[in-house]
């Protein structure tokens, strides 16, 4: 069975640890907020100038002046701070965020990610991806492994415009938690009930599997 | 107080001065923290050609997206342009041309235009489309950019409140780009929401000093939400 984008984030979800201050990116990241184990506190940084996101207001406390880096509007924690986006990419770039979760078209096997353009086709701008991407020690992709036609997105060698290289050392996919790391993809968990040989068939890049490779814990 | 009044009365005063083909930097992230007013002003006259620098471009007829309607912008320089369809058909059509850079190494460009830094290397974007043309250098065996700082001839910022010498007081995220905005502009024009009598502000909770403001107005602000989400 391959993964729902909520598990996805569950999974995600496994890596934070108290007292975190975590980046959550657009789309499968933003859930991971709705995982975070009981008993574990974390801070969430949105990089348009907000430390301690909280979660989505009740409708008539919603605030034109209090919105997340998705442009919706939020809450702010007791504890939260505001600051200038200088302030926020002095966070981000200057290493300060402990994890950082996004999404991407493709990754490959160097640790380069491609996340924000497909030419002739979506173009939107970066944002601030490519500053995430930089600055972050930590960094957890999520995404799909492969595209509906069964085309891999963990390749030998990203064909979109990068985003960043040589940066990623996690993926979680729907499939698959993999490392990155010495020029190849290294199987850790799989999804209940996926096998190997399927991970294999969808992974395009160099994938090294060693030893029995446990599922994914997604509850 | 004489020379230290800042206060105009009208949006005609708030932007005389301003000149087609001149480079324009405008507050706020989406719609979040934009001086409206000052937008819409310069949308219903005939200036056009400008060089214009905000993280974003407004979205269809409001915020920037109103200069887009009437072609006033030649060159766009954002982050992030993904909720405007007429900025993707003006930006693929070759009609206006566009420096998409990433949100950080652009917040870092005003900053240091403001504060007189020419330039500064940043890891963002090395390696990537960002990265073409410009200078590496390595520093502790990490590989780095060279990125060179902006100003305008005019800055557009939003801020909640203000005093008659130009101090400022953002409010929540809605400070976003406008401090680093504020410093950088040859003239800076600050739309509030409020005006409050000097004195009155704690000096210890002014964003912004007086020094970087050349003129203030009192603004009406419809404050447009992109995407109201609400808890279930």
């Amino acid at each position: 069975m391959t993964l729902t984008r909520e598990q996805i984030a569950k999974r995600i979800a496994k890596e934070l640890r108290d007292g975190y201050y975590v980046n959550l990116g657009i789309g499968i990241p933003t859930l991971v907020a709705n995982y975070v184990p009981a008993g574990m506190n974390v801070v969430l940084q949105s990089e348009n100038g907000l430390l301690g996101m909280g979660e989505f207001p009740v409708d008539d406390k919603v605030d034109a002046d209090l919105i997340n880096a998705g442009k919706q509007t939020v809450t702010a924690i007791p504890g939260a701070a505001f600051f200038s986006s200088a302030d926020s990419f002095a966070m981000i770039r200057g290493g300060h965020v402990d994890l950082t979760v996004l999404g991407a078209f493709e990754v490959d096997q160097e640790g380069n990610i491609a996340s924000w353009m497909i030419p002739g086709k979506l173009i939107k701008g970066m944002g601030g991806a490519m500053d995430l991407v930089a600055g972050a020690r930590n960094i957890v992709v999520a995404m799909q492994h492969a595209n509906k036609q069964g085309e891999s997105k963990m390749l030998k060698k990203c064909a979109l415009p990068l985003t960043g290289v040589r940066c990623i050392k996690k993926v979680v996919t729907d499939l698959a938690v993999l490392e990155i790391k010495d020029g190849a993809f290294h199987l850790l968990e799989r999804a209940p009930g996926v096998s190997v040989e399927e991970i294999k068939r969808l992974t395009e890049g160099k994938l090294i599997v060693s030893g029995d490779v446990p599922e994914m814990d997604v509850n | 107080m004489s020379g230290f009044n800042k206060i105009v009365k009208n949006y005609e005063e708030a932007i005389a001065g301003l000149k087609s083909g001149m480079t324009v930097m405008v507050g706020g992230f989406g719609l979040c923290g934009i001086p409206e007013g000052l937008i819409k002003k310069v949308s219903e006259s005939d200036l056009t050609g400008f060089t214009c620098i905000s993280n974003n471009a407004g979205v269809d007829n409001f915020g920037l997206g109103l200069w887009l309607n009437k072609r006033q912008i030649k060159t766009m320089i954002a982050s992030y342009v993904g909720e405007n369809a007429l900025f993707e058909k003006l930006f693929i059509s070759g009609e206006m041309k566009v420096i998409l850079t990433p949100q950080g190494t652009l917040a870092e460009k005003i900053r240091a235009g403001g504060a007189g830094i020419p330039g500064f290397f940043t890891a963002t974007g090395y390696g990537t489309p960002v990265a073409e043309g410009k200078e590496v250098r390595e520093f502790n065996g990490r590989k780095y950019i060279l990125e060179e700082s902006l100003t305008a001839d005019f800055s557009f910022v939003k801020a909640w409140k203000a005093d008659a010498m130009g101090n400022l007081i953002y409010r929540k995220t809605a400070m976003n780009f406008n401090p680093m905005i504020a410093t950088a502009g040859k003239i800076t024009v600050a739309e509030v929401e409020e005006i409050v009598p000097v004195g009155e502000l704690n000096p210890e909770h002014i964003h912004t000093p007086g020094i970087f403001v050349q003129r203030v107005i009192k603004g009406n602000f419809e404050k447009r939400i992109e995407q109201r989400t609400v808890k279930k």
